[in-house]
C-alpha cells in the first residue's frame, strides 16, 4: 500500500471500541478491493466511503411558527423508537427542545452544520411573513429558513405548520403565516421536498420516510402535493374500520351512544374521513394503541390542505356525501357522475354506487335506529 | 458587569430570549422575553364555538389536552351542560396522562441535563449488566464522533456534583424515561384516540363508551406506569436530590403561589378537586386565599403596547405598539397578569403547596415525607425554589398516577352499576359566556368564550407561562423567573448553567405565551390569547 490512506480519528476509535484496529480496517478494504477486481490505489476510496457509510445522517430540525407539537409526537414513535432514532439512525445535531446545548453554543452548533452540509432539514410550524412576527436571533424566521435550507440535502416539512402555515394560518391569517414549499420558492431555494401533511405529524410517516430513505437510499414516490403516496394515496374513509356501518347505513347519532359503542360510522357527527387522504386507520397512533375515528373522534380533516378553513364546523355533515341507505343514493344516483368528478370525493361516489347496485343499501332503507 | 444573553433558550416549548446582568458572579438583574406571534384570538372569532377546542389545542403541542379541557369547560360553563360521571372520569384520565408523560419528559429529558453529566457517565464502573450495557451504548455513541443533541454542551462543569456512578444510572433511565413518557401518551391515545391532540372530549362530556379492552389497556398500564413511577422516578429524585440540597434556596422567587385546580370532583366543586384551587402569598404563609378569576389584572407597562391602566382581562385590551428591544422600557409581548397586586408563580408546586395548604391528604404526606427526608420537617417553605419545584412534579407525578388507578376502578364501578352515560347533549344558545379555569402541567390555565348569534363573539386564554415569564409591572416588581433569577451565582458566564437551571425549573412554554398577542394591528382587540 504505497499511498497514505487517511481514516478520521473518530471512526479509529469507534473500530477500536469493536475490537477492530486501523491496520485490520485497512485489510479489510484491501480485500474489497481485490473481491470487486480493483486495484489497491482504490483502497483509500473505498475506506472513505465505508466510513462515510457508518456515519449517522446528520439532520436539522428548524421549529419556526409551530407549537411543537410534531416534536412531541415524534418522540412518542415506536419500532424505531425516539431513542434508537437519536442514537443508532440519525444524528439529530440541532433541535431545540431536546438539545442540551443553549444560546451560543447552540447557534455554534448551528453554524458548524451549515458549513458542513449534507444534511436533511426538518421544519417544524410554518413561516411568519409580516415582519416581526417571527424572529429567531433577532432575525426574520424566513431569513433563518433561507440560510439553513441552502446546505441541505432535502427537506422533510412535517405538520400541517410547515406544509402550509396550518392552524396559524387559518382565516384571516394574522402572521401571514406560509408553507415550506411557498416559502422555497419566496427565497428561491430548490431542494428535494417532502410534505408530511398532518395535525400533528404521524410519528410512524416521519420515521417510515427516513427508514425509506436509509434502507433504500431513495426518497418515497410522492403526489402532486410532495406527500408520499405511501401514506396519502387513500381516503382514510377507504380503509376505516367503520365502513361497513357506513355501507349497511348505520349511522351514530349521538355521542356515547350504544350505536357509537357498537362502532358504528360518524359521519353524520361530522366525520370528514372521506374527503381526507391519510393513512390514520392503518398505521394508526402512539404504537398503534388507537386513531381518531376507532375512540369516537369523527375525523376533523387534519391531514387536508387548509383544513381548519375548508372544514370549519367541524362537527357539522359533510356536504355533498351520498349516504347509503337513507334514499340519498337512489334519489341522487344520476347525479353521481358528477360528484365523481371532483376528486376527493371520487372514492365515495363510485362506492355508493356501487353499494346501490349490489341492492344492499336498498335493503336497509331507512337505516337501523340505535 | 456583565450582560448575558442566552438565545435561544433550549429544552423549553418554543422561543425564549433570557438576559441576565452579573456582578462578582452573581446574578444582579434578569429580564425573559419571546418572539413570535399567531394571533388565535383572532382566528377564534366567527367561528362555531365546538370548533374552539380542536383550534386551542393547537396553541401548545405539549399540552394540548389542557387547552382542549379548558375551552370545552368554558363552553359546558355557556352552554349550562353538565358531562355525566363517566365523562368527567375519563377527561380527568386523558388529562392525568398528559400530566405524566409532560412530568416524567421534563425531567428526564428537559431539566436533567443541567444535573446530570453523560460524559461524566463514561467513568462509571457499573456492576449490573443492564448498566455496563448502556455504558457500552453510550461510549460508541461519544466515540463515533456524532454526539447529536449532546452536543457542545456544558459537560465538566463545576456545578456538575453527581458521582460517576448516578450520572450513569440518570442517562439510562432518561432513556427509560422516553419508552414509559410514550407509554403515558398512549393512555391519553386510548381514551382520547390520538395523543398529541385528542379527539374526544368535546362540550357536554367524552364521546366515546369505553369498551372492556379499553378498560383492561388502561389498567395495566397505568399499573405499569405507577411502579415505574414509585420506583425508578421517585428513587431517582431521592437519589440525586442530597447532591443539590445546598441548592434549595436558590431560584426562590416571590413565594406567591396561583392554583385554578385540576382533576374534577364529582361534586364538581373547584376547591374538592384532587389538586384545589387557592392562592398562597409569601407575606401570610401558609395560610389558604382564595382564587378568583376576577382578582386578575394585567399590566403592560413593559410590554409593546400603547400604555394603560391595569385591566381585568376579560375587559381588557391589548393595542399593540412594538418599539424596540430595551429593558428600561419594553422588552416583551408577555403582559403581566397579577393576582390581588401580585405576581404569582404557576405549576407542580402551586399545585402541590396549595394543596398541601388546603389539606388533601395524598399531597399533605407526600410533601412531609419529602420534607423529612431532606432533614427540614414541618418546614415547606424550603421547597420555594429550583429544588422545590423539581421536587414537586416528581410528587405530583405520583399522586396523579395513583388518582388515576382509583378512577379507573371507579369507572369499571359506575359501568358496572349500568351507568354507562359519558355525554350530555346540549343546545348551543344564541348569546352565551363561560369560564374554563383549569391546570396544564405547567401551571394555571383560563379560557374566556364569549357567544353570540351562536358564534364565537370574543375568544380568551391566560396561560401558566403567562404568569411565570411576566415582565415587570408598573411598580416596577419582576416576574416570578426574573425574580427567581436574581442572586443566582454563576460560575461561568461563557457557560451559564446555573441561569439554564432556574428557568429550566419553571418548565416554560412559549408557544402558549407570547406567540399570540398581535403587535402589528392598532385596532383595540377586547380579548386577548395568552
Amino acid at each position: 500500500m504505497g499511498k497514505k490512506v487517511d481514516v478520521s480519528q473518530p471512526f479509529l476509535q469507534a473500530l477500536a471500541f469493536r475490537g477492530v484496529t486501523r491496520r485490520d480496517f485497512l485489510k479489510f478494504c484491501g480485500a474489497t478491493a481485490a473481491l470487486i477486481g480493483l486495484s489497491e490505489l482504490h483502497i483509500p476510496r473505498i475506506a472513505a466511503a465505508i466510513e462515510k457509510a457508518a456515519k449517522r445522517q446528520p439532520v436539522i430540525w428548524l421549529n419556526f411558527a409551530s407549537d411543537s407539537g410534531c416534536t412531541e409526537a415524534f418522540i412518542k414513535a415506536t419500532y424505531p423508537s425516539p431513542a434508537e432514532v437519536i442514537l443508532d439512525i440519525l444524528s439529530v445535531d440541532y433541535n431545540e427542545t431536546i438539545m442540551a446545548a443553549a444560546g451560543r453554543q447552540s447557534e455554534e452548533i448551528l453554524s458548524a452544520s451549515r458549513k458542513a452540509g449534507g444534511y436533511i432539514l426538518i421544519v417544524e410550524g410554518g413561516i411568519p411573513t409580516r415582519k416581526g412576527h417571527g424572529m429567531i436571533g433577532n432575525r426574520e424566521m424566513l431569513d433563518v429558513f433561507k440560510e439553513n435550507a441552502a446546505p441541505a440535502v432535502a427537506v422533510l416539512a412535517i405538520g400541517s405548520c410547515a406544509t402550509d402555515g396550518g392552524v396559524p394560518a387559518a382565516e384571516p391569517n394574522p402572521s401571514r403565516i406560509i408553507g415550506v414549499s411557498e416559502a422555497m420558492g419566496k427565497v428561491g431555494i430548490n431542494k428535494p421536498l417532502i410534505n408530511l401533511d398532518l395535525c400533528p405529524v404521524n410519528p410512524q410517516y416521519l420515521v417510515g420516510v427516513v427508514v425509506h430513505y436509509l434502507l433504500l437510499g431513495k426518497l418515497p414516490e410522492l403526489d402532486h402535493l410532495a406527500r408520499p403516496l405511501m401514506y396519502y394515496g387513500q381516503t382514510i374513509h377507504d380503509n376505516c374500520e367503520r365502513r361497513a356501518h357506513f355501507d349497511a347505513g348505520r349511522f351514530v347519532e349521538k355521542f356515547g351512544s350504544d350505536a357509537e359503542g357498537m362502532g358504528w360510522c360518524l359521519y353524520k357527527m361530522g366525520c370528514k374521513g372521506p374527503m381526507t387522504y391519510s393513512a390514520c386507520p392503518k398505521i394508526q397512533y402512539n404504537d398503534r394503541t388507537s386513531w381518531c375515528i376507532k375512540a369516537g373522534g369523527p375525523c376533523i380533516g387534519c391531514a387536508e390542505r387548509k383544513w381548519t378553513d375548508r372544514f370549519a364546523g367541524f362537527y357539522e355533515p359533510l356536504p355533498d356525501v351520498k349516504i347509503p341507505g337513507l334514499g340519498g343514493v337512489e334519489a341522487g344516483a344520476d347525479k353521481i357522475g358528477a360528484v365523481a368528478a371532483v376528486a376527493t370525493v371520487a372514492g365515495i361516489a363510485i362506492h355508493a354506487a356501487v353499494t346501490a347496485a349490489s341492492g344492499r343499501a336498498r335493503e336497509k332503507k331507512g337505516g337501523d335506529k340505535p | 458587569m456583565t450582560r448575558i444573553t442566552i438565545d435561544p433558550m433550549t429544552r423549553i416549548e418554543g422561543h425564549m430570549r433570557i438576559d441576565v446582568e452579573i456582578e462578582a458572579g452573581k446574578v444582579t438583574d434578569a429580564w425573559t422575553t419571546g418572539t413570535l406571534f399567531r394571533g388565535f384570538e383572532i382566528i377564534l372569532r366567527g367561528r362555531d364555538p365546538r370548533d374552539a377546542w380542536h383550534i386551542t389545542q393547537r396553541i401548545c403541542g405539549v399540552c394540548p389536552t389542557s387547552h382542549g379541557h379548558a375551552s370545552s369547560m368554558s363552553m359546558d360553563d355557556a352552554f349550562q351542560v353538565k358531562p355525566p360521571d363517566n365523562g368527567r372520569i375519563i377527561r380527568n384520565i386523558i388529562e392525568g396522562a398528559q400530566f405524566l408523560h409532560s412530568h416524567i419528559l421534563w425531567f428526564y429529558h428537559l431539566n436533567a441535563l443541567d444535573y446530570v453529566d453523560v460524559v461524566s457517565a463514561l467513568k462509571a464502573e457499573p456492576k449490573e449488566a443492564s448498566l455496563k450495557a448502556v455504558q457500552r451504548k453510550l461510549k460508541a455513541y461519544v466515540d463515533s464522533g456524532q454526539l447529536g443533541p449532546f452536543a457542545n454542551a456544558y459537560w465538566g462543569h463545576p456545578a456538575y456534583k453527581l458521582p460517576p456512578d448516578i450520572n450513569l444510572l440518570a442517562v439510562a433511565h432518561y432513556l427509560e424515561g422516553l419508552v414509559m413518557q410514550a407509554k403515558a401518551a398512549q393512555i391519553s391515545a386510548l381514551f382520547g384516540g390520538r395523543m398529541p391532540m385528542t379527539m374526544t372530549s368535546p362540550p357536554g362530556g367524552v364521546t366515546h363508551v369505553p369498551s372492556v379492552d379499553d378498560l383492561k389497556n388502561y389498567l395495566f398500564r397505568i399499573q405499569e406506569l405507577q411502579t415505574w413511577i414509585d420506583g425508578t422516578f421517585i428513587g431517582d429524585l431521592y437519589a440525586i436530590a442530597p447532591y443539590y440540597l445546598d441548592q434549595a434556596a436558590v431560584g426562590r422567587g416571590h413565594g406567591n403561589f396561583l392554583a385554578w385546580g385540576v382533576f374534577e370532583d364529582a361534586s364538581f366543586d373547584p376547591k374538592k378537586r384532587l389538586l384545589p384551587r387557592g392562592a398562597l402569598f409569601a407575606a401570610d404563609f401558609p395560610t389558604l386565599h382564595e382564587a378568583k378569576p376576577e382578582d386578575v389584572m394585567e399590566d403592560t407597562t413593559h410590554g409593546w403596547y400603547r400604555q394603560g391602566k391595569p385591566l381585568n382581562p376579560a375587559t381588557g385590551a391589548t393595542d399593540p405598539e412594538f418599539t424596540a428591544y430595551d429593558t428600561g422600557k419594553q422588552y416583551t409581548w408577555a403582559k403581566a397578569p397579577r393576582l390581588q397586586n401580585r405576581p404569582m408563580e404557576a405549576g407542580a408546586l402551586s399545585r402541590m403547596l396549595v394543596a398541601y395548604a388546603a389539606g388533601q391528604p395524598t399531597a399533605k404526606k407526600l410533601i412531609d415525607e419529602a420534607l423529612a427526608r431532606i432533614g427540614y420537617p414541618g418546614k415547606p417553605q424550603v421547597l420555594f425554589g429550583v429544588i422545590g419545584r423539581i421536587a414537586a412534579r416528581a410528587l405530583e407525578c405520583k399522586l396523579v398516577a395513583d388518582a388515576m388507578h382509583q378512577w379507573g376502578l371507579d369507572l369499571i364501578e359506575n359501568i358496572k352499576q349500568g351507568k354507562t352515560a359519558v355525554y350530555t347533549e346540549y343546545r348551543i344558545p344564541d348569546k352565551a359566556r363561560g369560564i374554563g379555569l383549569w391546570e396544564a402541567p405547567r401551571g394555571a390555565l383560563g379560557h374566556w368564550i364569549d357567544v353570540e348569534g351562536k358564534r364565537i363573539k370574543n375568544y380568551q386564554c391566560v396561560v401558566p407561562t403567562t404568569w411565570n415569564v411576566s415582565p415587570r409591572d408598573e411598580n416596577g416588581v419582576r416576574g416570578p423567573i426574573e425574580e427567581a433569577l436574581v442572586g443566582v451565582k454563576v460560575a461561568d458566564a461563557e457557560k451559564p448553567l446555573e441561569v439554564l437551571r432556574v428557568v429550566h425549573s419553571f418548565d416554560p412554554c412559549l408557544a402558549c405565551t407570547v406567540h399570540l398577542i398581535h403587535p402589528a394591528s392598532n385596532r383595540i382587540l377586547n380579548f386577548r390569547v395568552c
